[in-house]
């Protein structure tokens, strides 16, 4: 049975769509058979990060109108043959999505994959909305600063409102992903600590993910952190936290990339 | 020739209940308008914007009076929505309409203090198990409301009776909201951003630095919300 999982957080550029292209990369790099959807229809970045932009020729918009079947809009990943991409629509903006194509289209995906990860636009309005509608598990990426926290405690809050199984009685599993997390400028107070992002936002860990310029690095060449580098901190984050998303029990740490005394002498980062 | 006209489907009227923001101005009435002139400055813009009753049962006014009152409300962004508690002779199609309250007056000394609506308001409470969330909005009108979790930021509070916060209040928190000095607010933590009673405010600059991250209550004296650790 497949699982709609909706990467969320409400305030923008936290990492939604880094998050969505390595945690999609990491399940289907253990076996999984999975999909991200770009739900920014307007401005779609999520083509970019897995690199893919030269290969768009349907997207999301004209599956839900018609025009395309799904499997001519899908593209699937060069590297990783269990991982596809549904791009959004550049050209249009978030009132060409409804919620019955958005049903049908969730529906057929659910069909195809074990998890279909839909990457949502930021705020809190149609495209945040509808990314968030069917999904059976959220989860809300959240940067160690008070407005990012607002925002995520915000769509928590819609997410146990306006989803369709918080409208049956049930519940959306929650889970609650730290990313751009710098432990020095936490120790010195300069940022919400771990601890204080978990006791307002009362949602269950998935995972911190280290600040890194790997990220950036990853992005640029369009591929996934936990393709493009599996040994750096941020993509040791994101292959536990997609663990940790299939069930499993990991202890929960935070990666780092500092060497130890012995690296320092001798050796240069592998990378 | 015949035409075929569809039955025309029937008219519903439907009654709903809403919550609104009463106001009830005091004599001298000039001072009070000063009153609430303060209250703006003070409190932003927490009655600018949604609509609020005005109950004149503490004031006998003409209906020009009453007009030239609406009017002066109405520059300050206040919209009355509707009048209670005044002869219905003091009314024309000028003014908002005439409504009637279930509850009585709310300032009403006598009906404040009788047992019987004490023990009502006793009975009705609230209780929610759940956080709630930045951007939620909770209005109790008849009793106390109780929360198991925290009240997050940028979240409110509405309760006629107290507000009892098992969690840390980060939000607002507004009790004894329909004239009940006599209710409080209690939470296990305060970060709040504002707490009111019966229609008196604290906002978070104004409280004491030192209370913040401890248990408090907070309730009326007078005119001015005290606050206390509980510890």
């Amino acid at each position: 049975m497949a699982k709609v999982v909706v990467i969320t957080s409400g305030k923008g550029g936290v990492g939604k769509t880094t998050s969505t292209a390595a945690l999609g990369a990491a399940l289907a790099q253990s076996g999984q058979s999975v999909v991200v959807v770009d739900f920014d229809v307007g401005l779609r970045n999520l083509d970019l990060v897995m690199g893919a932009e030269r290969r768009v020729v349907y997207d999301f918009i004209n599956v839900t109108q018609g025009i395309a079947k799904l499997p001519q809009a899908l593209i699937r990943d060069k590297r990783l043959h269990t991982l596809a991409l549904l791009p959004a629509s550049q050209t249009r903006d978030k009132d060409a999505l409804t919620e019955e194509g958005v049903l049908r289209v969730i529906t057929a995906l659910r069909q195809m994959f074990d998890w279909v990860i839909c990457d949502s636009p930021a705020g809190i309005e149609r495209g945040a909305t509808l990314a968030m509608r069917f999904a059976d598990a959220a989860i809300i990426v959240t940067n160690p600063e008070v407005s990012s926290v607002r925002d995520s405690d915000r769509i928590i809050g819609l997410l146990d409102a306006k989803t369709v199984r918080a409208e049956r009685g049930e519940r959306v599993e929650k889970h609650l992903l730290i990313t751009r997390y710098d432990q020095g400028r936490a120790a010195r107070g300069e940022m919400l600590s771990i601890n204080d992002v978990l006791e307002i936002l009362a949602t269950p860990l998935l995972g911190i993910v280290p600040e890194s310029e790997e990220v950036l690095r990853a992005s640029n060449l369009g591929s996934p952190i936990t393709l493009n580098n599996p040994g750096s901190a941020p993509a040791r984050a994101y292959l536990d936290a997609a663990r940790r998303l299939m069930g499993e029990d990991i202890e929960m740490t935070i990666p780092s990339d500092k060497q130890g005394l012995l690296g320092k002498l001798f050796g240069r980062r592998a990378a | 020739m015949t035409s075929f006209v569809p039955p025309r489907q029937s008219t519903r009227f439907i009654c709903r209940s809403y919550t609104a923001v009463v106001l009830a101005p005091q004599p001298p009435i000039i001072e009070w308008v000063a009153d609430i002139d303060e209250r703006i400055k003070d409190a932003g813009s927490f009655f600018v914007g949604p609509p609020v009753v005005l109950d004149l049962s503490a004031v006998t006014l003409s209906k020009s009076a009453i007009e030239h009152l609406v009017t002066e409300l109405e520059q300050r962004g206040v919209r009355v929505m509707g009048i209670e508690n005044v002869d219905p002779a003091q009314t024309g199609a000028s003014l908002p309409p005439l409504l009637r309250s279930s509850r009585g007056a709310s300032t009403d000394a006598n009906a404040a203090g009788s047992p019987v609506r004490d023990a009502r308001r006793g009975a009705a409470t609230l209780l929610l198990d759940k956080p709630i969330r930045s951007g939620q909005s909770i209005f109790f009108p008849d009793g106390d409301v109780t929360v198991l979790g925290s009240v997050g930021s940028g979240a409110e509070l509405v309760a006629g009776g107290s507000i009892h916060i098992y969690g840390t209040l980060r939000g607002r928190a507004m009790a004894g909201s329909h004239g009940n000095a006599r209710a409080r607010i209690f939470c296990s933590k305060i970060e709040a951003e504002l707490l009111a009673i019966d229609g008196h405010y604290l906002t978070a600059d104004l409280m004491d630095k030192g209370l913040r991250d401890r248990p408090v209550q907070a309730w009326l004296e007078g005119n001015a919300v005290r606050i206390t650790t509980l510890d």
